[in-house]
């Protein structure tokens, strides 16, 4: 076995730009944020973050205990306890891979464990399939964990160092999970801007975990058994520490652009040609590409759309969502995940905007579309069609409360 | 338009069984006078341990209506009628699900009904029984509890007789002639447990208590906290490390102030603390850590610490230094270590009396030998089907065998 010397950190305030994939940008923020314990096992296309830091430690760029599981239910449990006695975390997985860690995932937000999660986007078995589907990070949205999709190699870097900003905020302690899409961005090389780990630092305060720490030196039990005289309580506070999260992010993405000078004003979504669209096309992660060639396209011929793409799903933006939303003339909101049997059949996103506008002073007609499952390409012929419906929408002033999927044979 | 609601009282595991088939018996039985009705168990009871006071409640009503009305409640807030079926819970009762310690006449309604199994004298029961702020009446039911296991029932006829003595408390819903024809139909029913139901209805005891009768400590209570004053992170405190018992000598663990645990106990242990040989091996294998170190060297088993297993009586290996004794036989949990300290012959005489009584010494719960329960089942049943035996298998079996 080569000796691996570890070379000396540049001293250098400057960021570097590097030819790397998603996966890769989240391993070079884990060795920016000095993470202390990482769990693996291998899915793919979460196993390529686990490569990456790997190589990481390997490389002598990274001291932290990496920690092969036989399992993911083994994997996330064993970062749940190295983060109670205040290390920093990472774990990650795909699709059933996480499935199998459920009842892990379920009782971290309860513990109030900051556990920094990246779930590379898989379908569900069966069938097997490697490509992307959302439903797998979704399942979470219930019970407490911080969910955000990413759409580039930069935004994993940079959302990654964000990550643990907002997760081990005293006032947070939730897990979160940051989605990226499987191939469309984990297995994609991009350049990326790498800052120097003295930004870092200024950026990133010490993990401190304070009266919930598990030390001798501050004895308490965590997690004993209680019943229906407790649990409320419990639950209530957990509501609370998801509440606050909202403040916390927006401090963090706030104080990024002062450290690093760059990252968006709005942390919650970006909007894409919105200001004056009437049609307003909605969707999470790597779907924006397809959609912004397509809006160019569509606005080269007069037609006035926007995106919207949604970074945070968990907590919600609804009031700012909304203010974005109302003020078009029809809405096509595009999962690439489903829910089935849910209202109108719609896919979880479109759900949950119709929930969040029906207090809205402005209701404009939502179309909801399920397109890209599996990882099928979400073709530009996709969107258009997506934009007429939507514009019919517009001008008939009401939509047909129907689910269209869209790239399906038939 | 009426309804009645009882509650019966039970020890977890020794009991479940019995408990349930005493309201499935008041249900069957109301049903034969057209009333509607439902047995359940308090949920946050379980997971049961053994001897935790529990609780299963019967409801029936006329109509439909006025059962759901009692129903939807997660327990009733008040009962017609309280059924202990061990009379050691008459020192009050601390479920799993309950915080601080409650009363056995707590729900009971004013003029309502305390029903217990006991051979205990009516003066003996209200010493220990909390004073309550309205009369009612203690009707008493001459047998010993019936304790087994977690999947059986021992057959001595409590649960019947208990159905019996309902018919006297409360014949307009359940008449003699009811309960009787339903005992016959229930799965578990016999003519000989018919015979039973009709000499507990002719036997039954019972009489007024006025307000000024029964025990007039204060339960211990506290405040559940609010959401924002619990702890995050489903974390609490640590019990801290405890303290010397005196004069930097001896040990005495700090122990959970909201989970006294010790109406758990229908045992308690009774120590010669001058034949004890400082062995140290009860207070190593004592599940709750109940023992404190005393300065000498001995160990005082903490009574409001104490669940009543017998684990040390079983461990200790010096003869009588140990001895296992009702709960029924004492009125406090006052510590045993200082009434020897201070009155060596007096505690000596005290002692002396307590395991020397020879009914008070029969183990309440577990079987101690292989045939025990058909030994027991041979003697009378109207007198409680409990005869005196007891013993612990082993080495000690011999000496403590009555």
């Amino acid at each position: 076995m080569a000796v691996v010397t570890p070379a000396a950190p540049a001293a250098t305030e400057e960021d570097k730009e590097l030819l790397i994939s998603g996966s890769e940008a989240v391993a070079e923020s884990l060795t920016l944020a000095d993470i202390d314990v990482v769990t693996a096992y291998p899915i793919r296309p979460y196993d390529t973050v686990m490569q990456a830091i790997a190589k990481k430690i390997s490389g002598g760029q990274l001291v932290a205990e990496y920690i092969v599981a036989e399992g993911e239910h083994s994997q996330f449990e064993i970062v749940k306890h190295a983060s109670t006695v205040g290390a920093r975390v990472f774990c990650g997985s795909s699709g059933v891979g996480w499935m199998y860690a459920m009842e892990c995932l379920v009782v971290t937000p309860p513990l109030r464990v900051p556990m920094v999660a990246l779930v590379g986007n898989r379908a569900l078995d069966d069938p097997g399939a490697f490509g992307v589907e959302h439903n797998d990070a979704l399942v979470v949205r219930d019970v407490g964990w911080l969910l955000c999709w990413i759409d580039t190699s930069q935004e994993a870097l940079d959302t990654t160092l964000i990550a643990y900003r907002v997760a081990e905020d005293r006032r947070v302690f939730l897990p979160l999970a940051i989605s990226a899409d499987g191939a469309f961005l984990t297995h994609s090389q991009a350049l990326t801007m790498v800052p120097p780990k003295s930004k870092v630092d200024r950026f990133l305060p010490r993990y401190d975990r304070g009266d919930l720490l598990l030390h001798p030196d501050n004895p308490i039990t965590v997690a004993p058994q209680a019943n229906e005289d407790w649990v409320i309580e419990i639950r209530r506070q957990n509501n609370e520490a998801m509440a606050r999260a909202v403040t916390v992010i927006e401090e963090a993405y706030a104080d990024f652009r002062r450290v690093f000078g760059r990252g968006p004003e709005n942390p919650w979504f970006e909007e894409y040609m919105t200001d004056d669209a009437d049609v307003i096309l909605v969707g999470m992660g790597t779907i924006s590409l397809p959609i912004k060639v397509a809006i160019r396209e569509l606005r080269a011929k007069g037609k006035k759309v926007g995106l919207v793409r949604l970074r945070w799903f968990r907590p919600f933006p609804t009031e700012k969502l909304v203010a974005a939303l109302s003020k078009a003339k029809a809405l096509g909101i595009i999962d690439r995940d489903y829910s089935f049997g849910s209202p109108f059949g719609s896919g979880v996103v479109a759900n949950e905007i119709r929930a969040a506008l029906y207090n809205a002073d402005r209701r404009p007609p939502l179309l909801s579309f399920i397109c890209g499952l599996g990882g099928r390409e979400v073709t530009l012929e996709d969107v258009y069609k997506a934009v007429d419906l939507c514009t019919a929408a517009a001008a008939a002033g009401k939509s047909d409360a129907k689910t269209h999927w869209l790239g399906v044979r038939e | 338009m009426a309804a009645l609601i009882c509650e019966v009282v039970y020890r977890g595991i020794f009991q479940k069984n019995l408990a349930a088939r005493i309201t499935r018996g008041i249900v069957l039985s109301a049903r034969k006078s057209g009333r509607w009705g439902i047995a359940f168990g308090r949920y946050g009871d379980s997971p049961q341990r053994n001897g935790i006071p529990a609780k299963d409640f019967a409801i029936v009503a006329d109509t439909k209506e006025e059962l759901e009305q009692n129903m939807a409640r997660y327990e009733p807030k008040h009962v017609d009628v309280t059924i202990a079926v061990d009379d050691t819970l008459s020192k009050g009762v601390e479920s799993w699900a309950w915080y601080g310690l409650q009363p056995i006449n707590r729900l009971t309604v004013p003029n309502g009904t305390l029903l217990m199994t006991s051979v205990q004298s009516f003066d003996s029961l209200l010493r220990d029984i909390h004073k309550k702020d309205a009369p009612y009446k203690l009707a008493l039911l001459r047998a010993k509890a019936s304790f087994s296991g977690l999947w059986v029932y021992k057959e001595d006829h409590t649960e019947v007789r208990i159905l019996g003595a309902l018919a006297k408390i409360a014949p307009s819903f359940l008449t003699l002639d009811g309960v009787c024809e339903a005992i016959k139909e229930i799965e578990w029913g016999s003519d000989l447990k018919v015979e039973s139901v009709k000499k507990a209805y002719q036997r039954l005891e019972s009489r007024e208590v006025k307000l000024t009768e029964g025990n007039v400590e204060i339960p211990y209570s506290f405040e559940m906290p609010k959401w924002w004053e619990m702890r995050e992170g489903v974390t609490i405190p640590a019990i801290p490390v405890g303290k010397p018992k005196e004069d930097g000598k001896g040990y005495v663990p700090e122990r959970n102030p909201y989970f006294k645990k010790f109406t758990t106990r229908t045992m308690r242990p009774v120590i010669d603390f001058d034949t004890c040989v400082k062995c140290t091996l009860c207070w190593i294998q004592c599940p709750d850590s109940c023992f404190d170190v005393m300065p000498d060297g001995t160990y005082d088993a903490n009574m409001e610490a104490c669940c009543g297993c017998g684990v040390c009586e079983a461990v200790c290996p010096v003869e009588k230094c140990i001895t296992m004794v009702n709960e029924s036989v004492f009125d406090d949990n006052a510590s045993q270590w200082e009434m020897w300290r201070n009155d060596k012959e007096g505690y000596k005489a005290w002692m002396t009396e307590k395991i020397g009584d020879k009914n008070a010494t029969v183990r309440s719960h577990g079987f101690r030998f292989r045939g025990q329960y058909e030994q027991e089942l041979e003697k009378n049943l109207d007198g409680g089907g409990v005869e005196i035996t007891a013993g612990i298998p082993g080495e000690n079996a011999q000496h403590k065998t009555i």
